[in-house]
């Protein structure tokens, strides 16, 4: 058994300290920069970023959107690898702050063309579109999306998990194991 | 519409060689380098010139530069700002997002690559080896001529035998499932999709979403090229051989194995269609040899293992967005073959190849970092591409087999890096624009 599966045992609930900056020691390089760590609560990121003045009503909408297109294809969103996403406005000093936070499975920038692709091909209009900053161009140039990206990241400094480094398809194996047992024993009776 | 008269002739065609070489050079004076590439440029052929003359021409030579090199000829500052990010970086310095650590580290390889003093690659295929020692004959006498041009290293590719169809030296037919380009005439073989927006392989042109990659300035330098990756990997076929021994018990195992491995027969036939038994015939129907896909044929590896080469390297309609991340690739064997049954001789031998795309970011380093070598690739856990994966004996195997998998710990490294550089391979009318630039 290699170091990596020793350190990952989903049975022993865990948490990290993460040094400030985000990395700990000598991050690893992705195709777009250094890569924040794998935690006990997998890959993830906190973009906070500030709304255009006046542009709230567009966020609702947007969920609005994201909701109906799950819905009619609830594997729309598949690529990315996802267990959780949440979207949050806030006020600071009056203004309007928009933190978007996602738990994954992959590192930071592995799909991150495949994101933008997904953004560009179902014609979900992104919220980010909405955010002080955002590059125009952003559906064809992937490398300025991932710098946008980049520069709202705000790393944690402590991250838990309950069952740790567990990816979402594990999960949905073991619940479809239960299922499929569930039925079996069904039959047996 | 495609300028075929502009688009150097290795991005859509293939020579039919048997022998060729690449030296790769360094500049150490500009106007030395321009004249060397002002001689040269006569004899890069285009895409046109090749399909109209392939019967009576002997050679083909191609012509490429490092981001390095392209400064060396004189291309000022502000052009080469517009050159994307990772190859301005280089391959070398792209090291850990590529996979090559540890044995196959830049530190170890081979002929200069890596080093930064790599500035051009002439690429040579020849019909024999007779025409290749011609060519390099006035390759050296050009070379001789201009001042501060050196050859740095050079490489002989040999096919090897079987003659009669292209393999490698563990014995996998190659070249079975190329991309097409739209509006270069060619057809796709069924299963290779349809042909793809040219931009996706040529700079200059809309790519499979409409846009145009990034533009390079000055517009001379931007239309018609294309960036390739180069990759010198050592087989070690005794190890290979050995490895099938160890593990496949009787030559059927071992042939099995070794399909296993590929995800198709050495023959070239699809383990999809032929999960029991080879059918060489089969492997060699251009027609019918790449025709399926993963998704419903086979969901859970039983045939083609989820690990396996050919369903990292295309995962077909298994994937996202498959038609952003397709690559052309060029190139062919070097050393001798070894021959079956004869013990390992310590002589290099292995695959130079290119591989070409418009966006090295998005497609080739796409491609080693993610599907080459995510060890958790299809949640695969400990796995890494059998073959082109950065193995160091710590990875394993698995064979999904009923009713129990079968998984081989501490698969061994079947090839090692030797070399690599990013190029950029410019169009004929920027070549010319080159041999002028800064002088």
């Amino acid at each position: 058994m290699s170091d990596a599966k020793r350190k990952e045992d989903w049975s022993k609930p865990a948490a990290m300290a993460i040094p400030k900056g985000g990395y700990v020691g000598k991050p690893q390089q992705g195709r777009y920069g250094p890569i924040f760590p794998k935690t006990p609560a997998c890959y993830g990121f906190s973009i906070m970023a500030k709304i255009i003045a006046g542009r709230e009503p567009v966020f609702h909408e947007y969920a609005r959107k994201i909701e109906a297109a799950v819905a009619a294809d609830p594997h729309c969103l598949a690529i990315l690898k996802l267990h959780y996403l949440r979207w949050v406005l806030f006020d600071i000093g009056g203004a309007t702050y928009f933190m978007y936070q996602g738990i994954f499975d992959t590192d930071f920038d592995k799909y991150t063309e495949d994101a933008v692709s997904l953004f560009a091909a179902t014609g979900i209009d992104t919220v980010f579109e909405n955010l002080e900053g955002f590059p125009k161009d952003w559906k064809t140039n992937a490398p300025a999306f991932v710098k946008f990206v980049r520069e709202h990241q705000q790393p944690s400094f402590l991250e838990y998990g309950e069952y740790p480094y567990v990816s979402a398809d594990e999960i949905k194996k073991a619940l479809a194991l239960k299922a499929s047992f569930s039925t079996m024993l069904d039959q047996m009776q | 519409m495609l300028e075929l008269n502009d688009i150097q002739y290795i991005v859509l065609s293939r020579a039919p060689a048997v022998t060729g070489r690449y030296e790769f050079l360094t500049f150490r004076d500009a106007a030395g380098a321009r004249a060397w590439l002002k001689a040269i440029s006569d004899r890069v052929p285009s895409v046109e010139q090749v399909r109209k003359s392939t019967n009576e021409n002997q050679s083909w030579i191609s012509v490429a530069f490092t981001w390095n090199g392209m400064r060396a000829l004189g291309l000022g500052e502000e052009a080469l700002a517009t050159f994307p990010e990772e190859f301005r970086q280089g391959m070398a310095s792209r090291a850990e997002v590529l996979g090559d650590e540890g044995d196959h580290h830049p530190a170890h390889w081979r002929g200069g690559l890596g080093s930064g003093n790599v500035h051009a690659i002439a690429i040579l295929f020849a019909r024999d080896s007779k025409e290749r020692e011609r060519c390099v004959g006035e390759h050296r006498a050009l070379v001789g001529r201009c001042k501060g041009v050196e050859v740095l290293s050079f490489l002989d590719l040999e096919a090897t035998p079987p003659f009669e169809y292209a393999h490698d030296h563990f014995g996998y037919r190659d070249r079975l499932s190329q991309p097409v380009v739209e509006g270069s005439g060619d057809e796709p073989t069924p299963g290779s999709g349809a042909p793809l927006k040219p931009g996706e392989f040529i700079l200059g042109y809309p790519d499979e979403i409409g846009a145009v990659e990034a533009q390079l300035q000055p517009s001379e330098l931007g239309r018609n090229g294309t960036y390739m990756a180069y990759r010198r990997l050592e087989e070690h076929v005794g190890r290979f051989r050995e490895f099938l021994r160890e593990h496949g018990k009787t030559p059927e195992g071992e042939e099995l194995l070794a399909a296993k491995l590929m995800g198709r027969w050495r023959s070239g036939a699809p383990l999809i269609h032929r999960p029991d038994k080879d059918d060489p015939a089969l492997g060699a129907d251009p027609q019918k040899n790449n025709d399926f896909n993963y998704k419903k044929e086979d969901p859970l590896g039983y045939a083609v293992p989820l690990g396996s080469h050919v369903r990292r390297m295309n995962p077909r309609d298994t994937a996202a967005n498959m038609n952003r991340r397709r690559m052309i690739r060029r190139g062919g064997t070097y050393g001798p073959a070894l021959p079956e049954g004869a013990p390992d001789d310590g002589v290099e031998r292995g695959i130079a190849a290119f591989v070409i795309c418009a966006s090295l970011v998005r497609q080739f380093e796409f491609a080693q970092n993610v599907w080459v070598n995510d060890r958790n690739f299809h949640e695969l856990g400990n796995e890494r591409d059998p073959f082109v994966g950065a193995h160091d004996g710590t990875f394993e195997y698995k064979i999904p087999k009923r009713p129990v998998r079968k998984t081989i710990k501490g698969l061994p490294a079947f090839t090692t890096c030797r070399g690599g550089e990013y190029f950029f391979l410019p169009g004929l009318k920027a070549l010319l624009y080159l041999a002028e630039v800064g002088g």
